[in-house]
């Protein structure tokens, strides 16, 4: 362990120039993942980073561990691969909301639900950036991109949403603009078994500067997120004097004493979604921090469980009992 | 009373009935009494795409084929000389395939005015002259059984259900072979149900009984145990299994685990079906969502040090194209499986086709070499999949191995190798201490393998181009220089293959090339003609990218190639690109079935003549 506890956070920097426009939220996520994995006591050979295609996705570069820049979508399916290969690695899959939510949703959603031991970055900035601003399955109705002159008409996603849908085992949020925040969440998911699904809310300087302003900018934040604490009153507000109240299924703000407390002991992904709506609800601020987080049996651990039930069982296979299978005869 | 035994050099018969028959049961039992006997032996089954088409009709209709002798034979068979019909639809659909002379044993329990219209049958075929000129046994077998299984407990529906063993039972007994192995096999099977094991015992031995009493038949056959199969141990091998087998075989040679990405498709999915059931040899198999995560993960599990596999047919394989392309660049060993099937688009999903050449060799963006195999019988394939797993190991690339439909359901003896005598495979895998540049190459152009985990290894790969130390690289000229590296690598793989020889009179002048399940055929049909007096030689290709040296020096001794492919010409057009002095000719077939050696015959013959 000693050996492992000098890791500091340059430790983790590759060699390589950092390539994002200067001002783009990637760079706070870089560093706090950075500061992040290198606290957690995880040997530098184990860590393996694995991205898509996107600005995000050149992530894997600057990180200097085992790195993986795959093709469009497909970072969780080659996670997959990875982890199952060895599951004593710790696989991180950097993905932004193109990547992750359109061209990769697919293996999104049953990355999650097999809930194989992976770490998701999400970095939502609700634009494609590396192709110059499109609309993405995040950007509101009415935003004006490049294929969306007059106003995109697509109905988009609300990520976390779609990862408490497809049964995540942890979902969490944070934002580009709040680095303690933001550590603090990337260790809760690194420290969850399972997939951990985490969005965070980034600025692209370029082409949708501003898309987050209302809820992460240094002045408004306070005002329009709540950030969810285990056994916390869910308050908010320049003053801490506003808080969130769950009614059934409804969310309400209240003043902060009648506040609801957040609390992750539960076994249903309900209070997630019920907390996840304050999204779509004007006036109301935003949540942010761990929305999920619950034991769920783990895909790769299964896996190998039960090679080496087989094993233990039947005795480890030879070639000879592979090939010499089954009804032979000989001829002499 | 004893009857003659006729000695028969081969035989073919075909077991045709609904898909609800238990037609491939039959056969498969009969094929591994016979594999018992000894004789060589070439099954090929032939089942309807839907799993269960309306019972009775034609579209319902399941089949299976075996050809056995006692001399080496090289395919299922052309022409039946015996056709079970357990039905009206099963007989209409398969009659005109018989032997002219051919006997046909219909169960006429099955012959109702019911079962001749689901048949769309205006009159009964065996009474209305239409099988004039074959050899007609009619047995009401639904009759004989419900008789000899009426103390049964067993419902009437369970008890006609045992009606192809009955069926089996007199083929037994008409071709000499034992019942002991399918008794031990009913008794395994149904040991959690040991009264349908009796019945169906019953019902075998009734069979065996019936034709040995009734003078049902002329005559008993009797085909020896073949000459010509080599000394050594046996067993019968279906080509999805001996893939799956060669996977394992191939990965443990090369001291590696296997992990296999795979997506559920017709004719592929018995490969991950296999796999699956080997995880006591720390197989490691993850079905995934679809065909590209099939790809990707067994992507990531090279990355990981694990040799990555992914088993497909032609339409996955369209969707895995891009990943292609990554593993090709990032150079990591992976095994590609096509079990080739109709085409384009879902087009013939069951039936058999080799006409995902091209979209192999060139179907790819970018400049993406990539080898590949094609194998060409059950017991080929288990060869040719060690083969992949050798040269994507030791050339640090993904390796596509071609099989098809036929290969793939279909089965033959297979001589087993001796376990010490196989080959080892080398891995290049940089170790900890050393200084890895993740592009750096050795004599061979072949890059090392550095998976997670071993501290100071360190580094990225990736879809966008790199230099030599890994680092991401626009530079014009390093590209170029890349991409002629990657090209020269694949090239290379030549110097460790060898150069196929032709078999055949040295003298003569006319080749035919085969590549894939062809070669059976095209062996048979060659070696037959030989035989007969003509001057044919056969040249069969195993790898079909790169190509192997020497084939211009053997190209330039024949006035005339011919390659009879299951496709419009595709190895043609290859060949064509690769010795442009040279001419060849196709003679192809593209009806979801295999060239009959009859049919090749026909055309050589025709060949020959007009030189
Ligand atoms: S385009 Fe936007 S997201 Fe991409 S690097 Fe620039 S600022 Fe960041």
């Amino acid at each position: 362990m000693s050996d492992l506890n000098v890791l500091k956070p340059k430790d983790l920097k590759s060699d390589q120039e950092v390539r994002w426009c200067p001002g783009c939220g990637d760079y706070a996520i870089l560093n706090s993942v950075q500061k992040t994995l290198a606290g957690m006591g995880i040997p530098k050979e184990n860590m393996v980073m694995v991205s898509g295609i996107g600005c995000s996705s050149r992530f894997p570069y600057y990180m200097d561990t085992y790195g993986f820049h795959s093709i469009h979508g497909r970072a969780n399916a080659i996670a997959t691969g990875v982890k199952s290969a060895n599951p004593d690695l710790s696989v991180w899959i950097i993905t932004g909301d193109g990547d992750g939510l359109s061209i990769g949703g697919n293996h999104m959603i049953h990355s999650l639900r097999r809930n194989v031991d992976l770490k998701i970055i999400l970095f939502n900035n609700r634009i494609y950036g590396l192709t110059k601003g499109q609309y993405s399955p995040t950007t509101p109705i009415g935003t004006r991109t490049k294929t969306s002159p007059v106003g995109s008409v697509d109905r988009p996603f609300n990520p976390i949403q779609l990862a408490l849908g497809a049964g995540a085992s942890f979902v969490a949020r944070t934002i580009d603009t709040k680095p303690k925040h933001m550590a603090s969440v990337l260790e809760a998911a690194a420290a969850h078994k399972g997939s951990a699904f985490v969005e965070v809310l980034q600025n692209c300087v370029i082409f949708n500067d501003g898309a987050w302003d209302q809820w992460t900018s240094k002045a408004n934040r306070d005002e329009n997120t709540v950030e969810l604490v285990d056994g916390q009153p869910m308050i908010y507000g320049k003053d801490k004097d506003k808080g969130i109240s769950f009614d059934s299924c409804h969310a309400n703000t209240v003043s902060a004493d009648e506040a609801s407390v957040w609390t992750l002991e539960h076994n249903s992904p309900v209070p997630a979604f019920v907390a996840s709506q304050l999204d779509h609800m004007p006036g109301l601020p935003i949540p942010i921090g761990v929305m999920r987080a619950n034991d769920e049996p783990v895909y790769d651990e299964d896996v190998h469980a039960q090679i080496a039930q087989e094993i233990e069982k039947n005795g480890k296979g030879t070639l000879k009992d592979i090939i010499y299978a089954g009804d032979t005869w000989v001829v002499k | 009373m004893t009857k003659e035994v006729i000695r028969q050099e081969d035989v073919v018969i075909r077991f045709a009935g609904d898909s609800g028959d238990g037609m491939q049961i039959t056969g498969g039992q009969f094929s591994d009494s016979t594999a018992k006997v000894g004789n060589d032996l070439a099954t090929f089954p032939d089942y309807p795409s839907e799993i269960r088409a309306p019972a009775g009709t034609r579209a319902g209709v399941s089949g299976f084929q075996i050809h056995f002798s006692a001399s080496d034979i090289y395919t299922p068979g052309d022409a039946p000389d015996v056709l079970v019909a357990m039905n009206p639809a099963a007989l209409i659909v398969n009659y005109k395939d018989l032997k002219q002379g051919g006997t046909i044993i219909a169960n006429t329990g099955s012959f109702t005015e019911r079962d001749l219209a689901k048949a769309k049958l205006d009159s009964n075929p065996l009474e209305d002259g239409t099988l004039d000129g074959y050899r007609v046994v009619p047995v009401d077998i639904n009759q004989r059984v419900l008789e000899i299984l009426k103390d049964s407990e067993l419902s009437k529906k369970a008890i006609l259900r045992c009606k192809n063993f009955y069926t089996l039972g007199m083929m037994y007994w008409l071709y000499s072979r034992p019942l002991e192995s399918t008794i031990t096999w009913l008794d395994s099977k149904f040991a959690s149900k040991p009264e349908i094991a009796d019945a169906n015992k019953k019902a075998l031995q009734a069979g065996f009984n019936l034709a040995e009493t009734l003078e049902l038949f002329q005559g008993r056959f009797r085909v020896d145990a073949c000459r010509d199969l080599e000394p050594g141990t046996y067993r019968n091998i279906i080509g999805n299994e001996a893939i799956a087998v060669g996977l394992a075989t191939g990965a443990e040679l090369a001291g590696l685990k296997p992990l296999l990405g795979s997506y559920p498709i017709t004719p592929a999915t018995d490969i991950l079906q296999y796999l699956s059931a080997m995880k006591n040899f720390d197989v490691v198999t993850l079905q995934m969502e679809d065909e590209i995560a099939g790809i990707c993960s067994a992507i990531g599990g090279s990355y990981a040090g694990r040799l990555g596999i992914t088993t497909t047919s032609g339409p996955g394989m369209a969707l895995k194209t891009e990943a292609l392309g990554l593993a090709v660049i990032t150079e990591l060993p992976l095994v590609i499986v096509n079990v080739q099937r109709a085409g384009p688009s879902t087009g013939l999903p069951t039936k058999v086709e080799q006409s995902d050449l091209l979209q192999s060799i060139f179907g790819r963006n970018g400049e993406a070499p990539i080898p590949v195999i094609a194998c060409a019988t059950p017991g080929d394939a288990f060869e040719c999949t060690v083969e992949a797993c050798r040269i994507a190991v030791e050339f640090m690339t993904p390796v596509i191995l071609l099989s098809d439909n036929y290969i793939a359901n279909g089965t033959e003896p297979w001589k087993l190798p001796i376990i010490e005598d196989l080959p080892k495979i080398n891995t290049y895998i940089a170790k900890e201490g050393e200084e890895y540049l993740p592009y750096k190459r050795d004599e061979r152009l072949v890059r090392k393998w550095a998976a997670p985990g071993v501290k100071g290894l360190e580094h990225r790969i990736g879809g966008l181009e790199k230099d030599e130390r890994g680092g991401v690289s626009h530079d014009p000229e390093n590209h170029e220089l890349m991409s002629h590296l990657r090209e020269d690598k694949i090239m290379g793989i030549r110097e460790t293959i060898p150069t196929p020889q032709p078999t055949g009179d040295e003298n003569s002048k006319l080749l035919i090339i085969s590549w894939g399940s062809p070669y059976g055929a095209i062996r048979s049909a060659t070696e037959q003609m030989n035989l007969e007096g003509s001057n044919i030689t056969h040249l069969h290709l195993r790898h079909l990218w790169p190509m192997p040296h020497g084939l211009q020096e053997i190209f330039e001794k024949y006035d005339r190639i011919v390659i009879p492919e299951m496709n419009l010409g595709q190895l043609r057009k290859v060949l064509t690109m690769c010795y442009p002095s040279i001419k060849f000719e196709s003679y192809t077939k593209i009806q979801g079935k295999p060239f009959t050696a009859y049919q090749l015959k026909a055309r050589f013959a025709e060949i020959l003549e007009e030189m």
